[in-house]
């Protein structure tokens, strides 16, 4: 196709490109700001901040450094690490089961099972209820509060679902001949086949279980058990002295005032930039997983 | 004497009917054994983390004594939904849910779309990719830190503050000023998920037969011609669907930001029914008061959900289910 070009034509491209740009800029800047404050120096850093920052201010690494030595910080962090391992694996397992379950036929009760799986997306009993019974069970103050309520996200197994569904049913027909029954055909067959979609529902899970903050502020009571974004809510958003003063033990308390006020950007690049990480790589997943639970079965 | 043979003769067909279902599910679940199993957990979840929270919402209708648990707390009838009602969080947490919904469907809503439409018209592969790489990165970053960022910029020495004294204004922190809440999280909702959400869209546009553009322009069809006769129908059902379903979730504001966002000065504008079942269960512990508001809104929600299935299904085909 030979494409015209004329002056309006080329103006409006002129404009998109230009509009598109800035808003990449705009979305990108917050995190700029903040990357650009963590290393400021944080005396400049106060004289100048009512100016938009397009480089660091000076710089220094302390507010790292803080960071790192604060033991609340450290401790959320492995806390995380293993709410995420952990909570991931759990999280696959059930929705391999259930989607696997989900997309077989014949079996006649799998009607009925459907209706009450997908019956808990539109409605559910609510905070209260739900958070009386986890404590009726004593999971108040574990690590199961955490793992266990919501280990299953509906949307993720019906996303997997479509994808086992995808998969050619002469494949697992000529498994049973050589006598693999539905465990071997799961994770013999349609892991395998399934890998894109598998490695958009593990993000999904993975990222979910990182960002999770708010079960955490209901559930736990014992601050050695907390995720890295309690401790993170405390230093940005309740000001809790605790965390901040952990961090705050050396140096002069003029200076300390300073660095705080920069300790939170820091804070937020160190639990941020690890998610960051990982996006890359499965980011060319993203469409593909995303239209899958979108399609209607 | 005919009729009581006739009726014994009815209720023998009826249980051996049902007999007849017990063995031909034995037979299922033995047949379909692995299955079943595999089911066991999922199950089990569903029953322990799903059905047992909802057979709890009796407590909605019962005054919650903890020494007594959920099945002993005696009766209270509907007393908690008429005091809902009858106090003056009622109309505020209902219209405040209600407009923030409304201006995230106004404003949030079509931003995608927009991008969408914009990221097609692009022919340069790489920065096509590079804008789309830089818009989803938001939906990744935790509310925690969304809210962080949000309260350090609106702050009266942030970087707002900052660019409002450039100008000539006073800064002020603009999360204690009612009026600044709506606009701020609509603000912040476009930016965690304008790219998120524009990924629907793109991929109905790659969709769309390019042959039409080809006789568009054969036709003599210019630009803007060729986005409103064909992009705009060709995503047109995409955007039905969608919208029908961002209806059906309008009462449904969830509490995580708002929470983080929120204090008691602005709580005019900013408590939603979500944050306020939060408040009075959860840090006030008026556990059934609190769950009673809490199953009013989710019958709403629920109710609207179904009604805008069924609408997209009668209008469009598509549905959820």
């Amino acid at each position: 196709m030979v494409q015209q070009k004329t002056i309006s034509g080329r103006l409006f491209d002129a404009c998109n490109y230009i509009f598109l740009a800035l808003l990449a800029v705009v979305t990108l800047y917050p995190m700029i700001y903040v990357l650009f404050a963590s290393v400021s120096n944080p005396t400049l850093f106060k004289m100048h901040q009512f100016v938009v920052l397009w480089k660091p201010l000076g710089f220094q690494l302390d507010t790292y450094r803080l960071v790192f030595k604060n033991p609340m910080i450290t401790r959320g962090f492995f806390n995380t690490l293993f709410y995420m391992t952990a909570g991931t694996t759990i999280s696959m397992l059930l929705s391999f089961l259930g989607a696997y379950a989900l997309s077989r036929k014949g079996y006649s009760l799998k009607r009925f099972f459907t209706f009450l799986i997908m019956f808990t997306m539109y409605f559910s009993g609510g905070l209260v209820p739900t958070f009386l019974w986890i404590m009726d069970m004593g999971m108040i103050d574990t690590v199961w509060a955490i793992l266990l309520p919501n280990a299953l996200s509906t949307y993720n197994m019906i996303v997997m679902r479509t994808a086992f569904d995808a998969v050619p049913a002469s494949l697992e027909e000529s498994a049973k001949i050589d006598g693999a029954n539905d465990f071997v055909i799961l994770f013999r067959i349609m892991l395998p086949l399934c890998i894109p979609t598998i490695a958009v529902v593990g993000l999904y899970y993975a990222v979910g279980r990182w960002n999770e903050w708010f079960n955490a502020v209901i559930y736990l009571r014992t601050r050695t058990l907390f995720p890295l974004q309690l401790i993170l809510r405390e230093i940005l958003i309740t000001g809790s002295a605790e965390s901040m003063a952990a961090s705050a033990a050396a140096g002069s308390a003029e200076e300390m005032t300073a660095v705080r006020e920069l300790l939170k950007y820091a804070a937020i690049i160190v639990t941020t930039v690890p998610v960051l990480f990982i996006y890359p790589f499965i980011q060319k997943y993203f469409v593909q997983g995303m239209m899958i639970g979108a399609v209607k079965e | 004497m005919e009729a009581r043979l006739e009726h014994r003769f009815s209720k023998k067909t009826a249980s051996s009917r049902v007999a007849r279902g017990f063995r031909k599910l034995r037979k299922d679940i033995v047949k379909y054994r692995y299955i079943y199993l595999m089911l066991v957990p999922v199950l089990a979840y569903y029953i322990i983390f799903c059905y047992i929270p909802i057979y709890g919402i009796q407590i909605a209708f019962k005054n919650f004594a903890p020494g007594l648990g959920i099945a002993d707390s005696p009766w209270a009838g509907l007393t908690h939904f008429k005091s809902f009602f009858a106090g003056p969080y009622f109309l505020r947490t209902f219209v405040n849910t209600l407009l923030i919904s409304l201006y995230s469907i106004i404003f949030s809503f079509p931003s995608s779309i927009i991008l969408a439409l914009l990221l097609n018209e692009v022919n340069n592969k790489y920065f096509k990719r590079t804008v789309q790489t830089v818009s989803y990165l938001p939906h990744f970053i935790s509310t925690v830190v969304v809210c962080g960022i949000i309260r350090e910029f609106t702050a009266s020495n942030g970087l707002i503050g900052g660019i409002v004294e450039a100008f000539g204004g006073t800064p002020r922190t603009l999360l204690l000023d009612p009026g600044m809440f709506r606009p701020i999280y609509i603000i912040s909702e476009i930016w965690q998920g304008i790219g998120w959400g524009s990924i629907i869209y793109l991929a109905a546009l790659s969709g769309i037969d390019p042959t039409l553009y080809d006789a568009a322009v054969v036709d003599g069809a210019g630009r803007f011609r060729r986005m409103l006769h064909i992009t705009l129908p060709g995503i047109l059902p995409t955007i039905v669907i969608m919208l029908i379903l961002r209806l059906g979730s309008i009462m449904g504001v969830g509490w995580e930001k708002i929470i983080l966002l929120y204090n008691e000065s602005i709580y005019s504008t900013a408590d939603v029914i979500s944050s306020y079942v939060y408040r009075k269960g959860l840090l006030e512990q008026n556990y059934s008061y609190s769950a009673a508001v809490g199953l009013f809104n989710s019958v709403i929600n629920f109710a609207l959900v179904v009604f805008a299935n069924t609408f997209s299904r009668r209008i469009s085909g598509t549905s959820l289910w």
